[in-house]
């Protein structure tokens, strides 16, 4: 064989080992999709997105309830998440070179790999072992889970903003922290506002901590000091139970989950296409 | 008699340890152009940058000297560097128009950080700002349109309008052209002669004949030092130094 027959060879083999290697890679999320859909699209009904959860032995009944309870704890994580995350990102990125900076980001980075059980524990300790499994341990528990997040996300936002927007700024004479927050920010929306959908489809898929802190609820959303019910932890739940009825909530409220965090990630597509126009 | 815009004395500026202005004193003449000319690296920039203190906005960058501004020490203890800044417009090498603003809003931007709300008031300056920078006519249909949808010139020019809507009294100009093909040069070249009748102009560039051009006063400065500086015409035709005369006809550079 030639030289050129031989590169040839090689490059086919290369692009059959390309493809066969990302087959494998896809077939385990599409067989996940297939029967999460297949299951879980016959279960979901009117009556499944405004019902409570059955009673044991009872039929139909929905995860109205769950949605709320989602719904309320994961608001309330990022409503204290956001605002601390983006403030600590945009020190990171404006006053990257202090001492202060450089350590916020170390803990920052760990507290990113964080299992988030262990977060969970630290959000009993604190609250549980005082006012019992709440919403507000929950919340909080999901916040220190996202805080890292949105931070990094928007300190690598601001950071693709160019100096020279920023030199722009500050020789129009308009102070440093004005610059920041009216130039600087608003350069930076879209990615900011990626990193924090992407942080709120991370939370809304926790279970474990979830599981520690706000503990198990049947029931519609009885106020902040109570236990809620959640999402992922039902799915676990309600796969797990020996009710037949459950079980089917189960594939639904994974169905649900499942397009929850596509229908983020979609919007998040949708946001950063823009930007490249 | 001409009065004097900056009268600087002893200027010398550091990146850290490394030394990039070397006792500098100059004075630049009010609603003049004046052309600051020199090889790649020797303090052209960050000249214009200790002019309205943009120099010390990176990290362990110093100056020491003297720098009057109509006067008075800009670089005086009690002297706020964000008063210095509203007073002199600054254009950057590279068109910088703010990405995610509309071309009315980057005009705007500078009034309205430093107060003006009143939308006829904001609306006169804008319009009055881009007919300063012969753009009013080609974007007047288009002012809600983004910033970065314009032609680099356009673009520039919109730099040009932001920097003049504060209203300053000194424009300064780091080689403005220096991404812009030459009919965009041409167009900016003109503007900065007209503009020369309203502001004092401090220009960077890289290009001898765009300083021969457009400038009234030349300054030459080499690795840090000032050459040579006076009337364009002089330094062009009849240089003193023969570092100068060097340079412009083009030996090194």
């Amino acid at each position: 064989m030639d030289n050129y027959t031989v590169r040839r060879v090689k490059d086919r083999f290369m692009l059959i080992l390309v493809y066969s290697v990302l087959a494998i890679a896809l077939i385990p999320l599409f067989s996940i999709l297939e029967e999460i859909v297949l299951k879980g699209a016959s279960s979901i009904n009117l009556d499944f997105l405004t019902q409570p959860i059955p009673t044991v032995g009872e039929t139909g009944g929905g995860i109205a309830n769950v949605l709320q309870g989602t719904l309320i704890v994961v608001g309330l994580a990022s409503a204290m998440a956001v605002p601390i995350g983006l403030v600590s990102g945009i020190f990171l990125s404006e006053y990257a070179e202090t001492k202060l900076a450089l350590a916020v980001r170390f803990f920052n980075d760990v507290l990113t790999g964080f299992p988030s059980i262990v977060v969970g524990i630290f959000g009993y300790m604190l609250i549980v072992l005082f006012i019992g499994f709440s919403v507000i341990a929950g919340a909080l528990a999901l916040a220190i889970i996202m805080i890292p997040v949105v931070t990094r996300t928007t300190e690598e936002a601001l950071k693709l903003v160019p100096a020279t927007v920023r030199e722009a700024a500050i020789a129009l004479g308009i102070p440093r922290w004005k610059t920041t927050v009216s130039v600087v920010l608003s350069s930076a929306k879209k990615g900011i506002v990626t990193g924090i959908l992407l942080s709120l489809a991370r939370i809304a898929g926790e279970s474990a901590p979830v599981l520690v802190t706000m503990g198990y609820w049947r029931w519609w959303f009885a106020g902040l000091d109570k236990p809620a019910a959640n999402l992922a932890l039902d799915i676990f739940i309600f796969a797990t139970s020996p009710f037949e009825n459950w079980r089917t909530l189960a594939w639904g409220s994974s169905l649900i989950l499942v397009i929850l965090i596509l229908g983020i990630n979609v919007v998040v597509r949708v946001l950063t296409k823009e930007r490249y126009e | 008699m001409s009065s004097h815009k900056f009268e600087i004395e002893n200027l010398n500026a550091w990146f850290g340890q490394k030394q990039v202005l070397k006792n500098i004193s100059m004075k630049i003449v009010e609603k003049t152009v004046t052309a600051i000319i020199g090889p790649s690296g020797c303090g052209k920039t960050t000249f214009i940058r200790c002019l309205n203190r943009m120099h010390e906005i990176v990290p362990n960058a110093k100056v020491s000297g003297k720098i009057l501004f109509n006067g008075s020490d800009i670089y005086n203890g009690s002297v706020d560097p964000v008063q210095i800044r509203r007073k002199m417009g600054m254009v950057f090498q590279k068109p910088n128009p703010f990405p995610m603003m509309s071309i009315y809003d980057n005009v705007a931007a500078g009034l309205k950080l430093n107060g003006i709300k009143n939308k006829i008031d904001l609306n006169y300056f804008v319009k009055q700002s881009l007919e300063m920078a012969t753009l009013w006519d080609e974007v007047k249909d288009d002012l809600n349109k983004s910033g970065a949808s314009l032609s680099g010139g356009q673009q520039q020019r919109l730099c040009i309008a932001r920097a003049l809507a504060v209203g300053p009294e000194v424009v300064l100009m780091d080689e403005p052209c220096s991404a812009l093909d030459p009919a965009a040069t041409a167009r900016i070249e003109v503007l900065i002669r007209t503009l020369a009748e309203y502001y004092t102009i401090v220009i960077v560039t890289h290009n001898m004949q765009q300083a021969a051009r457009v400038s009234d006063f030349t300054a030459f400065l080499y690795l840090g030092e000032l050459i040579e500086y006076g009337a364009t015409r002089d330094i062009f035709e009849n240089p003193k130094s023969e570092l100068t005369e060097k340079y412009i006809t083009g030996e090194f550079g």
